[in-house]
């Protein structure tokens, strides 16, 4: 898929994230357009994985730590059809397979998610299995930037460069908020990139919505033979919504219809 | 202080030992069964497993939530992986993962605690497990079982081993004897075994706990002519209400028998059933009741708390009292 076609698809996206959101009416908005583009490139891009090969013990592995933000995890597995999109309709409903976390109830999520420093400890044992197993799959995890405090990803975080874990990729969405305020204000993780480093992972900054900035770092892996790798993906919470964009009230702020209009309208005048 | 002694008739192996034993025998033909740790390979009494299968075995260092995530990532991945560490830093240091990543994400991770319930005596209350019952038995998709002996030990890990859901296995480090049973019981999960026929007192037991028992409902038999029955219920859930029912049925009353709290556990397991199900007998819950836990070796704590032959037999003989109207 094309740079231009990747982008087209990111509008879509954005779209559909709203649209689903907005029928629910329940989401988590901000951190659903701030992480979009990254599963964009991942799923169209990078992952060997797809509704075929989904019991395949070689598919790669994508699992989503921050489980809150599912509403972009959804939108992006119905695109790649693993469930009819119409699907979506039910997002949140009563009996609705749909839940607003991660579940393995729908078809393309590798794990039940949502409570926060769980991604990465699954994802290190994937990993594992497959150098266990000289397999050659590679699995990713995706990192909310407000979930970085939990000790249990700094175990993880040591258990994966003391098994070399090459095959291993976690991205932090780092949009800078969390739902009481900037990241730096509620427990400053700065800095990132030197924690990591000292943790013994190669390290790459990149901006988390430019699609080809995003291809390039992720074609650059393993950024370093026997070391795991971390992407710290530079976002903007509300990415692509003007009134929404830094605001922390878009956490799981839902639009009202004229709101959700103008985000449309926004939405549509981006040129590619 | 009165002096406890340790029974020193016990020919039998610890459940560790049993436990490390048969887990070699299924590696040895099997890649696919994986040993998680943190740093407990000592008290696991996994070193020989470490050396003879050392492509098999994960060392995450103390590090429980961690321990429990990789290990539900490797058993998504295909393997068959045993998280072993004290069943205290287990069941309540990384009780989100066990939620979250075992149970409700249904990886099935064997789950062991060691050196459970009061095992390690006199190392205090950090180190005890008398919650991992109750809050284990809160959370859906996990079964959960206390082997009694080496028998039901190696049993377990057999099962466990083949299960494709979460389980959950606690056991000590005394040596245990193998114990009768009544008829050629098979072992299975969520079927109890009858070790001991009886229609005065049903003893209700699980774990360590089930010997003591034993030993009481003989020296009942011996001295008092009371018949006591008793059971090892070493799964705790789901628990076998088909073998509870009828034991509670037969007997005149009944006595449950943990190494764990009052509150939560096998105890309260039976009692909601029989009252859910008006099976209305003189009963007690003999456990760890809810305080600060007196100092001691695993024995003297036993005895301490009336889960010793002589305990369990005077609180039979108490019940049989309230019966019967002799004082």
């Amino acid at each position: 898929m094309t740079a231009k076609e990747l982008k087209n698809r990111s509008v879509n996206y954005r779209k559909k994230i709203l649209q689903y959101i907005v029928g629910a009416n329940a989401g988590h908005t901000g951190g659903s357009l701030s992480c979009i583009d990254i599963l964009n490139v991942l799923y169209n891009h990078v992952l060997n994985v797809s509704p075929a090969n989904f019991s395949s013990p070689d598919r790669d592995r994508y699992i989503q730590s921050k489980g809150h933000t599912v509403e972009a995890l959804y939108v992006v597995l119905s695109d790649k059809g693993f469930f009819p999109e119409q699907d979506l309709e039910t997002l949140c409903r009563y009996q609705s397979n749909y839940i607003g976390h991660p579940t393995k109830k729908v078809n393309g999520v590798e794990q039940n998610t949502g409570a926060l420093g769980h991604g990465l400890p699954m994802a290190v044992g994937n990993a594992l299995a497959a150098k266990m197993d000289d397999r050659d799959f590679r699995v990713f995890t995706l990192l909310g930037d407000g979930e970085l405090p939990e000790g249990s990803n700094w175990e993880a975080f040591l258990t994966g460069s003391h098994y070399k874990l090459d095959n291993l990729c976690a991205i932090l969405d780092y949009n800078k908020l969390q739902i009481s305020g900037t990241t730096a204000e509620v427990c400053n993780t700065e800095p990132i990139d030197a924690k990591l480093e000292s943790f013994g992972w190669s390290v790459k900054h990149v901006d988390g919505h430019d699609i080809e900035a995003l291809i390039s770092t992720f074609d650059a892996l393993p950024f370093e033979a026997g070391k795991p790798s971390f992407i710290i993906a530079h976002t903007v919470k509300g990415k692509g919504v003007s009134y929404m964009e830094h605001h922390v009230k878009w956490h799981h702020g839902v639009p009202n219809e004229q709101q959700y209009q103008q985000a449309l309208e926004e939405l549509d005048s981006v040129t590619i | 202080m009165e002096a406890v002694a340790e029974n020193k008739t016990i020919s039998g192996k610890a459940n560790l030992e049993v436990f490390s034993s048969t887990l070699q025998e299924l590696a040895a033909v099997d890649r696919n069964i994986v040993v998680v740790t943190s740093d407990s390979r000592g008290s696991g009494k996994l070193v020989p497993f470490g050396q003879r299968f050392p492509k098999q075995l994960v060392e995450i260092g103390i590090a429980e939530q961690n321990l429990v995530g990789v290990a539900a990532g490797l058993a998504s991945a295909g393997k068959k992986a045993f998280a072993v560490s004290p069943a205290c830093f287990l069941t309540a240091r990384a009780l989100e993962q066990i939620k979250n990543d075992v149970a409700y994400s249904d990886n099935p991770v064997k789950l062991i605690g060691i050196s459970a319930g009061v095992s390690y005596g006199a190392l205090g209350s950090t180190h005890h497990s008398l919650h991992d019952f109750a809050v284990l038995r809160a959370i859906n998709n996990i079964t959960i079982v206390a082997p009694a002996d080496n028998y039901e030990t190696a049993a377990a890990i057999k099962l466990a081993a083949a299960a494709g859901k979460p389980v959950y296995l606690r056991f000590g480090k005394k040596q245990m004897p193998d114990l009768p049973q009544e008829s050629d019981q098979s072992f299975r999960f969520g079927k109890g075994r009858i070790i001991r026929d009886g229609d005065d007192v049903a003893f209700i037991a699980t774990g360590e706990t089930v010997y003591p028992a034993l030993q009481a409902a003989r020296k009942l038999e011996a001295e008092n002519n009371i018949h006591a029955a008793v059971i090892s219920m070493h799964t705790i859930k789901p628990l076998d209400y088909d073998l509870l029912a009828l034991a509670a049925k037969k007997c005149r009353t009944i006595i449950t028998v943990e190494e764990h709290s009052v509150y939560g556990g096998l105890g309260e397991a039976c009692a909601s059933f029989l009252l859910q199900n008006g099976i209305m007998k003189p009963f007690k819950i003999t456990g760890i009741p809810d305080e600060y836990t007196v100092t001691g070796s695993q024995n003297e704590i036993f005895h301490h708390y009336g889960i010793s032959e002589k305990g369990l037999a005077d609180t039979a003989l108490e019940l049989m009292r309230k019966i019967t109207g002799e004082l």
